[in-house]
């Protein structure tokens, strides 16, 4: 066991540090002060030109290789990175679908040709990706996808519809599991295409979340034709068929910790606190000072996940644990500052903006029931 | 940074396992519930003392191990998933750093009132206004007390003579911090000992023509018990290298530890006494012991509230 950070990672740190408080204030005053959300029409624009500050100093991707954007730092030196991220107060992600979802299954799937032709326009927020998995008729039951891809000569014929589609909206390109075995069924069958949104026979429909934003799309696929050379370096991801081995990898990045890391609660629980000791009675005070404590162990639990995987251990099951975790957290951290807020908590806010995105979490990335099902089954060896 | 313990620490707590698998079987649980007191059979104790557990703190000079808490603590974790009775983390973690090896079996008052195994320890650790004395219970009035969980052989301590340890406040805090670790260990041990017995009885035990452990509503329970666990575990090890080195936030490292530990060991109590059904609510299944230390834990070194409110301090005296 070592606890401590190396003089090098704490240079690297102090570094996001600073460059993060300048670009931030900049950023700001160029926006009147504050910007609006990233899941709004107005606000994706303004965050998009704070994802291409990100790229432009080499701060959009650290973890991956020069060629592709990144820096090339560790896993540890991105958890820091992620840590000053959010303590520093800088917004979610407009790109993080992805870069934290669609990217790792490109690195681990895509070939020479897919990895050079996607990732560094993804990293500098020229390509934006949403993800289309979720349909009218398969949500938690995901191996139930219809929507069809047909192959003709040059190309794909896709029909059906997506939803659910975070930004889908104010994207460029869908990654998305299509049936192309019509008479497969379940998860045997399926294909894992890469989609531009421009594509004739695809019509994208933003619709309002609980929270208000425009965040959420369904997508309709006509007759769309899908040629093989839509995407630099093809659009099928993984082999024709085998759609399912790559969206299940691409899930345990979505539960696991790349998506949630635990610097976006930590920073939370932080300003929880502060405001717990500014207005919180003893009983709302050990509330708050609880839910800091569950950040703090996310934090731990994770440096014990990065310690395995850093040794050359691939993410499992655990991660289904993780996700109950994160959520979870995120909607006990709200809750307290709702009832530290008392009757101020009803105006529109930071926190009460926190809590109406909170709520989402133990729905999307898989359902918190759905996690429950596969840590009891694949962590605990329960009979299915 | 390195958050895994290492193939020393792991090779030690694998070889208490295994001693503890063998001579600290439920029936030894059983027999603590029973044997008249200052009659605690010593065999599993004799054994540990072999290996050195109970001083494994103290320098090599002095007789010990010359480890640390980072050792420690997934021991005292592996003498929660058998219920130990004896006093291991007064003797080990508390006592062994102040008074040094060969100081036999001790226990102490500063875990709270209700002194375990009053009467079968060679030395009782007492708190004597400011100061730690050291004394033979042969000499000192004990007035047992009958606790729900029988095995921990509690008695009250009136008395406040001995022969002089330290006056150190610091000394004394650090005492009890590392006790309250000790027994956050312990608790992580008892709720994964609670845990795997339900996994593999809800395995086991069929209604409706089928495992039970096949139900959602039986797994979403486990599913919340291994979650507190998996998060709760990490602030323990954290904790005993804070203690080990002293670090700035030892007080606050170590309150989230217990009081983390202390309601993830609750909540898998109730989840496990739950699943277990009817014959969970009786003393002839085993888990009735399990639950019971838990219960007497939770509550000894400082309860959930008193360490949150060390946290809530530290926090507000230490912006990060």
């Amino acid at each position: 066991m070592e606890l401590t950070w190396s003089a090098e990672e704490e240079a690297f740190r102090a570094e996001a540090r600073g460059w993060l408080e300048q670009s931030l204030a900049e950023w700001r005053a160029a926006h009147g002060g504050s910007p609006a959300s990233g899941d709004t029409r107005e606000g994706f624009a303004q965050h998009l030109e704070w994802e291409r500050r990100l790229f432009a100093d080499g701060w959009a991707v650290v973890s991956w290789p020069e060629e592709h954007g990144g820096r090339g730092a560790s896993l540890w030196e991105w958890l820091l990175f992620e840590e000053e991220y959010y303590r520093a107060g800088a917004p979610p992600r407009v790109t993080q679908n992805g870069i934290f979802l669609l990217a790792p299954s490109i690195f681990e799937f895509g070939t020479p040709a897919q990895q050079a032709g996607i990732l560094r326009r993804m990293a500098a927020a020229e390509d934006l990706w949403c993800q289309g998995w979720s349909e009218p008729n398969a949500g938690s039951d995901l191996a139930s996808v219809s929507s069809r891809a047909r192959r003709v000569d040059g190309g794909w014929v896709l029909d059906g519809q997506k939803t659910w589609t975070t930004r889908g909206a104010f994207c460029t390109h869908l990654f998305g599991l299509f049936r192309t075995d019509p008479a497969s069924a379940r998860h045997k069958g399926l294909t894992y295409l890469l989609v531009p949104l421009d594509t004739p026979g695809v019509t994208v429909r933003g619709f309002g979340r609980l929270d208000g934003d425009e965040g959420f799309a369904e997508v309709f696929f006509d007759e769309a034709f899908l040629a093989d050379d839509a995407v630099d370096g093809g659009v099928v991801l993984g082999q024709p068929e085998g759609g399912w081995a790559v969206a299940m990898a691409t899930a345990g990045s979505e539960r696991g910790l790349t998506l949630r890391s635990p610097g976006r609660f930590l920073a939370t629980a932080e300003r929880l606190v502060a405001l717990a000791n500014d207005r919180g009675d003893v009983t709302l005070r050990r509330r708050a000072t609880a839910a800091w404590m569950h950040a703090d162990a996310y934090q731990q639990q994770t440096l014990a996940t990065v310690t395995k995987l850093a040794a050359g251990a691939k993410p499992g099951a655990e991660a289904s644990l993780t996700k109950l975790w994160w959520s979870e957290l995120d909607i006990e951290l709200h809750q307290i500052a709702l009832d530290l807020l008392g009757p101020d908590a009803e105006a529109e806010g930071p926190w009460s903006k926190g809590w109406q995105f909170a709520l989402s979490g133990p729905i999307y990335a898989g359902t918190n029931e759905i996690q429950r099902n596969i840590a009891a089954e694949r962590v605990l060896g329960l009979p299915r | 940074m390195r958050f895994a313990l290492s193939d020393d620490q792991i090779a030690f707590r694998d070889a208490v396992r295994e001693l503890l698998a063998k001579e600290a079987t439920p029936a030894v649980v059983r027999a603590a519930w029973d044997a008249p007191a200052g009659q605690l059979d010593r065999g599993v104790w004799d054994s540990l003392d072999a290996m050195g557990v109970p001083s494994l703190l103290v320098t090599e000079a002095d007789g010990g191990m010359g480890l640390d808490e980072t050792f420690l603590v997934p021991i005292l974790e592996e003498a929660g998933r058998v219920a130990l009775p004896h006093p291991i983390v007064e003797t080990a973690m508390v006592a062994a750093p102040l008074l040094g090896a060969g100081a036999g079996m001790v226990t102490t008052d500063l875990g709270g009132p209700l002194v375990p195994c009053a009467a079968d320890a060679d030395r009782l650790l007492i708190r004597s206004g400011g100061r730690l004395v050291v004394v033979d219970p042969a000499g000192v009035d004990l007035t047992p007390v009958e606790t729900v969980d029988r095995a921990r052989r509690a008695a009250r301590v009136d008395h406040t003579d001995g022969e002089p340890v330290t006056d150190d406040p610091a000394a004394v805090e650090l005492a009890l911090d590392r006790g309250a670790l000790g027994t956050a260990a312990v608790l992580i041990g008892l709720g994964q000992a609670m845990l795997d017995r339900t996994v593999g009885y809800v395995t086991e035990r069929h209604q409706f023509g089928q495992p039970v452990g096949s139900f959602q509503a039986v797994k979403h329970h486990l599913a919340d018990a291994a979650l507190a666990l998996e998060f709760a575990r990490p602030a323990t090890w954290r904790a005993a290298w804070s203690v080990a080195h002293d670090e700035p936030t030892r007080a606050r490292d170590v309150s989230m530890a217990k009081a983390m530990a202390s309601d993830a060991a609750e909540m898998v109590g109730r989840k496990a006494l739950q699943c277990h059904g009817a014959i969970g609510y009786t003393v002839e299944a085993d888990l009735h012991m399990f639950l019971k230390r838990t219960w007497a834990l939770a509550r000894s070194w400082g309860d959930t509230a008193h360490h949150t409110d060390r946290v809530a301090n530290a926090l507000e005296g230490t912006p990060r």
